[in-house]
C-alpha cells in the first residue's frame, strides 16, 4: 500500500512541479496534419516554425495520426483538448467527422481554424484555402504569356471535361485573356487525367497548331504528359508546357527545358500562415465574414460569408528553386 | 521401501493454490503493465490526472473493445471475423440511408443494429453451413461490405444525423461517465458471465480446443459457431451505432483498419490465436492498457508511428516473455 502512495504522491509532486513550468505566456499551436510522414505536411510544419520564430511567444506542436483517418486525427485532438493547447490549425482528413471533436475544443475555450483540406463550418472559425478559382485562372495565363515575346497560339490540357476544380479554373483563366494580348487561345482538350490519353491530347495539338507556343494543363497528370509529349517531338525550346504540377514530378521536365515554369501552392507558406492565423484570433482577432486577419508576410486574410480566405497566387517554381522543393513534395 | 506405506499419501485435487495461479497469470501480467502505464502516465503528463481528460481518453478504446468481446468468443472457439470494421461501413451507411428517408432515431439505431446482425448471419451461414474456413469468408465479406457503402456513397457523406442521435456517441449517463463507457461495462461484465459462466461458454472452449471431440460429446458445434458470428455482427452494429454518433456523419471510410486493432486488442488479452484459451476479463485490461498507451503517448505529442512501434513491441513483449520463462525453466 505504501508503495502505492508513495509513486502516487511522487506522481502528484511531479505533476505540481511541471504544471507551473507550463503556466509561461507562451502561446501553444496545435498544426495536426493528415498523416505524419507526408513530404508536403513536413514542409508546412518548417513554415509554422518559421512562424512561431517570427512570433517568439508561440511553441508549435506538430502532430497528427499515422494513417489519414477521421478517427485518428479525433485522437489526436482530444489529446490536444486534454493538454488545453490554445489553438488548433488542423488539416482535415474528413470534413464532417471531425465536426463533434472540434466543436468541443471550442467549447473548451479553443481556437480552431482549417487550412488546405477543410472542415465543415460548424466545426471551425476559419478555413484558409491555399488559393482562390480567381488567382489560379490568372496564374496560369500568366505564366504561359511571361515567356512569350509574340503573339501565337496557346491550348489547354484539361482532366476530364467535368472536372469541377479545372473547370472552374479555366472559366477564370479565360476571363483574364484580355489582359495578355500575346495570349491566343486556340483549343481546350481533356486527357482525362489519364496520363496515356493526356500524352496522345498533347500529341494531336502539337500536329494540329504549327504555330502553338504554349501548352496550359491545370492538372498534375496533364503537365507531365503534355511536357513529355513535347520533349518526344523535339520541340523543347518552340513549345512551353505550364500550369499546375509538383516539383517532384517536375523536375526533369525543368531541367530539360520543356516547362519553363509551373505553380502549386507552396506548402511552407501554407503552414507559416496557418500558424500566423490561428495565433491572431486566439490573441483576439475576431473571425468573422469580411473581417481581413494579418498573416504576417503572406499579407492578410479577407474571410468571406463562409469564413473562408485565400491565401495567395500560387507559388511558381523554376530552374531556380525546383532542386529545393523536388524533395518536398 | 516399507516406510513408504506409513506416510499419508496427499493427492492434490489442484497444481498450485488458487491465488498462486492467480497471481501468476496472464490477467495478473497485464494488471501490472495497466498499472505501469497508468503512473508512468501520471508522471510524464500533467494533464494525465484530470477526470474529463480520462474520460476523453475512454473514446479511444470502447467501440473497439465491444467488438473485441465477440472477437474473442470467436477467437477461442478456432475461428476469427476480419469483416468487423467492413460491416461498421455498411451499417453506418445503411443508418444514413435510412436518416436521409426521414426516420427518427430508434429507426436508426435499429438499422444500424440489425445490418449488423444480418452480416455477421452472413459470415455464419457460410462458415458453420457451407463449412468455409472463416478466414477465406471474412477476408471476402471485408471486400464485399465496404464495398458496398463505397458504391452508394461514393466520395460523399451522410450528415445531418438528428440531435437525439449524438447521446450514443457524445452524451453522458452521469458525470464523466459517458454512454459509450457505461455501455462497455455492461457488455464487458454480460460477456463475462456469457463466456465463463454458462454451458454456452463452456463449449465455445469445447469447440476451440477440439471440435470434433466437442461434436460427439454432444455440443451442437455448427450451431455455436453461427451463434457466434451472430454475435460479432451484433456487435459491430453497436459499435456502428457509436462511432456514427460519435463522428456525426458516415463515409464509406469509416473505421477503416479497426479489424486489426480489435485482433490486436484481443491477442493482447491473452486469448491463444490458435484457440482454445482466453479471458473476457484479460481483454478488457488490454482495452484499457491500449487506451491509456494511446492517450498518454498522445499526451506527450509523440507522433503516431512511435506509437504503433510501442504497441507491436508491447504484443510481441507480452506474448513472447512468458515462453522465454517457460522455456527457460526447462
Amino acid at each position: 500500500m505504501s508503495i502505492l502512495r508513495k509513486a502516487l504522491t511522487t506522481a502528484a509532486l511531479a505533476t505540481a512541479l511541471i504544471a507551473t513550468g507550463a503556466h509561461a505566456e507562451t502561446k501553444r499551436i496545435a498544426l495536426v496534419v493528415k498523416a505524419l510522414g507526408i513530404g508536403f505536411f513536413e514542409a508546412a510544419n518548417k513554415g509554422a516554425e518559421e512562424a512561431a520564430k517570427e512570433l517568439g511567444d508561440v511553441e508549435i506542436i506538430y502532430t497528427g495520426p499515422t494513417d489519414t483517418t477521421a478517427e485518428g486525427q479525433i485522437e489526436v485532438i482530444n489529446s490536444l483538448i486534454a493538454q488545453g493547447v490554445d489553438a488548433i490549425a488542423v488539416s482535415a482528413n474528413d470534413p464532417d467527422a471531425l465536426v463533434p471533436a472540434l466543436k468541443k475544443a471550442m467549447d473548451r475555450g479553443i481556437t480552431v481554424i482549417s487550412w488546405d483540406s477543410g472542415v465543415a463550418k460548424d466545426g471551425r472559425m476559419m478555413h484558409l484555402n491555399p488559393s482562390s478559382s480567381a488567382l489560379i485562372g490568372n496564374t496560369i495565363i500568366k505564366l504561359a504569356a511571361d515567356h512569350m515575346d509574340a503573339p501565337g497560339d496557346v491550348a489547354i490540357l484539361s482532366a476530364t471535361s467535368t472536372s469541377t476544380n479545372q473547370n472552374t479554373w479555366i472559366e477564370e483563366a479565360k476571363k483574364v485573356l484580355p489582359n495578355y494580348p500575346n495570349v491566343n487561345l486556340v483549343a481546350t482538350v481533356y486527357g482525362d487525367d489519364l496520363a496515356d490519353k493526356s500524352y496522345r491530347e498533347a500529341q494531336g495539338l502539337i500536329q494540329t497548331y504549327p504555330n502553338l507556343k504554349a501548352i496550359i494543363a491545370p492538372t498534375t497528370v496533364g503537365i507531365l504528359a503534355a511536357s513529355q509529349a513535347v520533349t518526344d517531338a523535339g520541340k523543347i525550346g518552340a513549345i512551353n508546357v505550364t500550369g499546375l504540377g509538383l516539383p517532384s514530378e517536375m523536375a526533369g521536365a525543368v531541367e530539360s527545358g520543356a516547362t519553363i515554369s509551373f505553380a502549386i501552392w507552396n506548402p511552407i507558406d501554407l503552414g507559416y500562415a496557418a500558424t500566423m492565423l490561428a495565433y491572431n484570433i486566439a490573441n483576439g482577432a475576431k473571425a468573422e465574414p469580411g473581417a481581413e486577419i494579418p498573416m504576417g508576410r503572406m499579407g492578410s486574410a479577407k474571410l468571406d460569408d463562409n469564413n473562408e480566405a485565400a491565401m495567395s497566387d500560387p507559388f511558381t517554381y523554376d530552374k531556380s528553386n525546383i532542386e529545393q522543393f523536388k524533395s518536398i513534395f | 521401501m516399507s516406510d513408504a506405506s506409513h506416510t499419508p499419501r496427499i493427492i492434490p485435487d489442484r497444481l498450485t493454490s488458487p491465488l498462486t495461479r492467480a497471481l501468476r497469470s496472464w490477467e495478473a501480467l497485464l494488471v501490472v503493465v495497466a498499472v505501469a502505464v497508468f503512473i508512468a502516465n501520471s508522471i510524464a503528463s500533467p494533464y494525465f490526472l484530470d477526470a474529463w481528460n480520462l474520460s476523453d481518453a475512454t473514446f479511444n478504446f470502447t467501440e473497439k473493445a465491444m467488438i473485441a468481446f465477440a472477437m474473442a468468443m470467436l477467437i477461442i472457439a478456432g475461428e476469427i471475423d476480419l469483416s468487423v470494421a467492413s460491416i461498421i461501413a455498411l451499417a453506418s451507411t445503411a443508418m444514413g440511408i435510412v436518416m436521409t428517408a426521414g426516420f427518427g432515431t430508434p429507426a436508426i439505431v435499429a438499422t444500424g443494429i440489425g445490418v449488423g446482425v444480418l452480416c455477421g448471419a452472413l459470415n455464419g451461414f457460410f462458415v458453420a453451413r457451407l463449412g468455409l474456413p472463416s478466414i477465406v469468408v471474412t477476408i471476402g465479406t471485408m471486400s464485399l461490405f465496404r464495398g458496398i457503402s463505397y458504391i452508394v456513397l461514393g466520395d460523399q457523406a451522410f450528415t445531418g444525423y438528428p440531435d437525439s442521435f449524438a447521446y450514443f456517441g457524445q452524451g453522458y449517463v452521469w458525470w464523466v461517465f459517458s454512454f459509450e463507457l457505461v455501455l462497455f461495462a455492461a457488455l464487458a461484465l454480460g460477456f463475462y458471465v456469457l463466456l465463463h459462466r454458462t454451458n454456452f461458454g463452456r463449449s465455445v472452449y469445447a469447440i476451440g480446443n477440439n471440435p470434433m471431440a466437442a461434436l460427439f460429446s454432444g455440443i451442437r458445434v455448427n450451431r455455436v459457431r453461427f451463434i457466434l458470428f451472430l454475435l460479432t455482427g451484433l456487435m459491430s452494429g453497436i459499435a456502428a451505432v457509436c462511432l456514427t454518433s460519435r463522428l456525426g456523419s458516415t463515409r464509406p471510410s469509416i473505421a477503416t483498419g479497426m479489424e486489426l486493432e480489435v485482433v490486436t486488442m484481443v491477442v493482447l488479452g491473452g486469448v491463444n490465436i490458435l484457440g482454445g484459451s482466453g479471458t473476457i476479463p484479460g481483454v478488457v485490461l488490454a482495452a484499457v492498457i491500449m487506451g491509456l498507451v494511446t492517450f498518454g503517448f498522445g499526451l506527450l505529442n509523440v507522433p503516431g508511428i512511435v506509437m504503433s512501434i510501442f504497441l507491436g513491441l508491447l504484443l510481441i513483449g507480452v506474448i513472447a516473455v512468458p515462453r522465454l520463462i517457460a522455456r527457460m525453466r526447462r
